[in-house]
């Protein structure tokens, strides 16, 4: 008897509150979380983003506003509320947690940095107080829902913050609505990036950061991210439009130019960890000096920009060949570099990388005719590269359209956008060929790869040019939206992108061998130093201390492959779905129903 | 007389000052299946990695069909020689048929550009390629695991899988290296005939493997290698009546040799001693 009590013991919450109230106390809780936010939560606004006025809200109290709405509708949907079932598929309990934990992250962190900044908790006013007790509740309320508990604590904590097991088929829905949600999404997700470039001072850029993970955990526990990856694997054309046209969309979002820059960096830096993600992801050559290809493609592009302080300073190249010889001067190098460097394995390719990537920045600084030959001015680097003039529009310049102005940087990013669909559509591609699977084959076993036919050192030589050349193409780009080339970018590593560490890290951390994970991880990369500017000499730190904590928790980064979440999670057959014929694609069988 | 499928000729392996292979001589006819054993240690495996191009033998050359092989992996699996390895070699977190088309490398040609530009070739190679590769899972019984990722297949499938996987480089002949090592009884009978089935098909097999029923059943030649050097070849019945291969395995009996009475007395205290551990370990089992 006392056996089986053990194994399934009554359902019950980690705090004594009986059913009813917990989920009254989360609802309510919710909502007054949400209200709150229109409280004033200081009496100075000194504290960025001014929380003083009652009745509008400000800043981080916007972010406070939306955990406690996601709260509500939740618990609301816990209730069993028509027309919110879909919130909560599996009826479980992890999302009602998250979403209160969000909102508590980031009121919690709102009152505590304003009694830290302004010096002591007097500076906060009764609303502040309020917030902070608002927001606790729906906590309270969550972990008050009955779960199967065991002793340990730990173990019980995370009953509340895992996936449900078993999530329940969605209703099949008819194609024009499965579009629909997938624009809207999307509309979603745009409006959430673009709130998360535009945050102006780094609390606020915090509190963001804090609620979207919160929030994106909570629907990840409830299932929703994966009926979203099913519907966006129906219809893929359909999604990377939708994604091509939200990306297209951000610009005219913007109305100071300055986040446009941050955007246009991001998608350069996103190409190129796209494109070392072909030889790390892919063909698992990890490479160390993968920014040197950035920097060819950009000296290239620079040296016949018609510059004045360039050596060929009488030569300009429209920006089609300007682009085409970046690129295949990176193609040439990466081909000399791969050459005699491919025939080593693992740990050797990557130091020998990294001798070749310091190689060139140390090369690049000394051609300036005293030390070596004068070709690319040393160390003051070649300045005023003039704009790129595209089809006889000069993207330097501003333009309206629709009464909207796009200024330099958002052609520059509308000109990226372009570049970064063509790298997206060549790794797709490339993935899922003849040559793909054999890349992916020599990174699993060099020599099973070989004895099956595969010319390894071939193969691999592709992966390492096709990766170069695409780094040297945003490289081109690169080189016109800074204005100068200077070799001292483009080394190993250092506190601000682009450096092969950063983009390394970009990799692994958004999640190898995927399309959106070096784009997640580039952005996320570049934003954190860029907003939180008070990291700046221990960013290096920051970095350090967040891929210690992916490794440990998350080793196959944000954005995970199939492969690879199989990899590091043995979970036995989990890859095949039972409930779908084994001969059939899952998602074919589910096409057919809807 | 036709020309053999495999013909290695004086083939010599030295490692510095240790010569594991010595100027071995080994034919294998069409439609053959022939043993290779040999204890341990003898250079069964580096002399199947000198056929297969993994090694470059020191002396001596080997040659497919009458032409001499270039000691390169890829293009010994590209003239028709495909293998299996001791420890299986499968990619790991590839799918059971994605897999099986890596092994078709050398039978398509398609390239980056191919891949990039997605022509209507592509797809019909593509396709041809999936085909031929659910054909040969069918033949092995895996077409219902196509979706599969290799790791997560039993050990027995792990084997078979490997052994499509070589088939799908369309070879003319198939060495397998220890095909039923870690494997019960049952699973080594269906592997035999699953070898017998590859001969059917036309392709000769060259085995490895230390389970002598398993060797004496299957081969029509049976080739003895002893610390680098071919001691026997012939019949399975030849093979297994020669002194000398019972003297490479068991060792030659020694001066001073344990008379009968004093193995006798060995065997009774075995089974002495096994009798109290069995009554031991039943006592724990309570």
């Amino acid at each position: 008897m006392t056996e089986i009590a053990k194994t399934a013991p009554a359902a019950r919450g980690l705090l004594p509150l009986p059913l009813a109230a917990a989920r009254a106390l989360i609802l309510t809780g919710g909502i007054a979380t949400a209200a709150s936010a229109f409280l004033a939560w200081t009496w100075t606004s000194e504290f960025p983003g001014n929380l003083t006025i009652n009745g509008y809200p400000g800043g981080l109290q916007w972010l406070t506003f939306t955990a406690g709405v996601l709260t509500a509708l939740f618990a609301l949907a816990a209730y069993g509320i028509k027309g919110l079932g879909w919130l909560l598929p599996a009826k479980n309990n992890a999302p009602l947690f998250l979403s209160a934990l969000a909102g508590f992250a980031v009121t919690w962190y709102a009152v505590i940095a304003i009694s830290v900044e302004l010096g002591g908790l007097v500076n906060l006013e009764p609303g502040g107080y309020i917030a902070a007790l608002a927001s606790l509740l729906p906590v309270l309320g969550a972990l008050s829902l009955p779960e199967q508990l065991g002793d340990d604590t730990k173990e019980n904590l995370k009953a509340y913050i895992t996936k449900a097991e078993k999530i329940p088929a969605p209703q099949p829905l008819a194609p024009w609505a499965e579009r629909l949600v997938i624009t809207v999404v999307t509309a979603l997700g745009l409006g959430v990036f673009t709130y998360g470039i535009d945050t102006e001072y780094g609390e606020l850029f915090i509190g963001y950061l804090l609620v979207v993970a919160f929030s994106m955990w909570a629907l990840h526990t409830a299932g929703l991210l994966d009926r979203l990856s099913r519907l966006t694997a129906h219809h893929r054309g359909f999604t990377l439009l939708m994604g091509f046209l939200a990306a297209i969309a951000f610009p005219f979002t913007q109305t100071n130019d300055h986040y446009t820059n941050i955007g246009v960096n991001i998608l350069i830096f996103a190409t190129v960890a796209l494109g070392l993600n072909i030889v790390v992801g892919l063909a698992g050559l990890l490479d160390l000096g993968y920014v040197a290809f950035l920097g060819v493609g950009a000296y290239t592009a620079a040296l016949v920009s018609g510059s004045e302080f360039s050596r060929f300073s009488g030569v300009q190249f429209p920006f089609w060949a300007s682009a085409l010889t970046g690129a295949a001067a990176s193609l040439v190098f990466g081909v000399l570099i791969g050459a005699p460097t491919l025939r080593l394995r693992g740990d050797y390719l990557a130091i020998v990388t990294l001798g070749f990537g310091e190689i060139f920045r140390i090369a690049v600084n000394n051609m300036d005719g005293d030390s070596g030959p004068d070709i690319t001015n040393g160390p003051n680097g070649i300045p005023s590269i003039p704009d790129i003039n595209l089809f006889g529009l000069n993207l330097g310049e501003a333009n309206d359209i629709g009464g909207i102005t796009l200024g330099r940087f958002a052609n520059y990013y509308l000109l990226m956008v372009v570049i970064m669909a063509i790298i997206v559509l060549v790794y797709t591609r490339a993935a899922d060929s003849r040559i793909g699977r054999s890349w992916i084959a020599i990174r699993e076993d060099e020599t099973a790869a070989t004895a099956m036919g595969i010319n390894g050192f071939r193969v691999k030589l592709i992966a390492f040019a096709l990766g170069a050349t695409l780094a040297g193409l945003a490289g081109t780009v690169f080189a016109h939206v800074t204005y100068s080339v200077v070799p001292n970018p483009y080394q190993f590593a250092g506190a601000a992108p682009p450096n092969s560490a950063f983009l390394l890290a970009a990799v692994v951390l958004g999640g190898m061998g995927t399309v959106a994970g070096p784009l997640l991880g580039a952005a996320l990369l570049y934003l954190l130093p860029e907003k939180l500017v008070f990291l700046q000499e221990k960013s290096l730190l920051a970095f350090g201390i967040a891929l210690i904590l992916l490794m440990r928790f998350r080793p196959e980064g944000v954005i995970a492959n199939r492969r690879r979440q199989l990899e590091f999670h043995e979970t036995g057959q989990t890859d095949v779905p039972d409930t779908t014929t084994l001969t059939d694609e899952p998602a074919v069988t589910t096409k057919a129903g809807a | 007389m036709t020309t053999p499928v495999l013909e290695a000729r004086d083939v010599t392996m030295r490692f510095g000052g240790l010569t594991a292979v010595r100027s071995v001589d080994f034919t294998v006819n069409e439609g053959e299946i022939v043993g290779l054993i040999g204890p341990n240690g003898a250079g069964k495996t580096t002399f199947f990695n000198c056929l297969t191009g993994l090694y470059v033998p020191t002396e001596g050359t080997v040659s497919y069909k009458g032409t001499v092989l270039p000691p390169k992996p890829h293009l010994v699996t590209k003239a028709g020689i495909a293998r299996t390895f001791q420890n299986i070699r499968l990619f790991a977190n590839m799918t059971v048929l994605e897999n099986v088309l890596v092994g078709r490398h050398t039978r398509t040609k398609e390239g980056l550009w191919s891949a990039l530009l997605r022509g209507p070739g592509f797809k019909k190679a593509e396709k041809a390629s999936e085909e031929r590769a659910m054909e040969l899972l069918e033949f092995i019984g895996l077409a219902g695991k196509r979706d599969h990722l290799a790791r997560n297949l039993p050990y027995g499938e792990q084997r078979k899988l490997e052994i499509a996987r070589a088939l799908a480089s369309e070879p003319g002949l198939l060495l397998l290296d220890e095909p039923t090592a870690g494997m019960n009884p049952q699973e080594t009978r269906a592997t035999e005939e699953l070898v017998f089935a590859i001969r059917d098909k036309g392709i000769a097999v060259l085995l490895i493997e230390h389970d002598m029923r398993f060797v004496f059943n299957l081969s029509d030649r049976v080739s003895v290698l002893v610390q680098g050097e071919k001691l026997v070849e012939g019949t399975p019945e030849v093979v297994q009546a020669d002194e000398r291969v019972i003297a490479a395995y068991l060792g030659e009996p020694f001066e001073g040799d344990p008379g009968e009475a004093e193995a006798a007395e060995v065997e009774a205290a075995e089974a002495a001693a096994d009798a109290t551990s069995t009554t031991s370990t039943k006592g724990d089992a309570q």
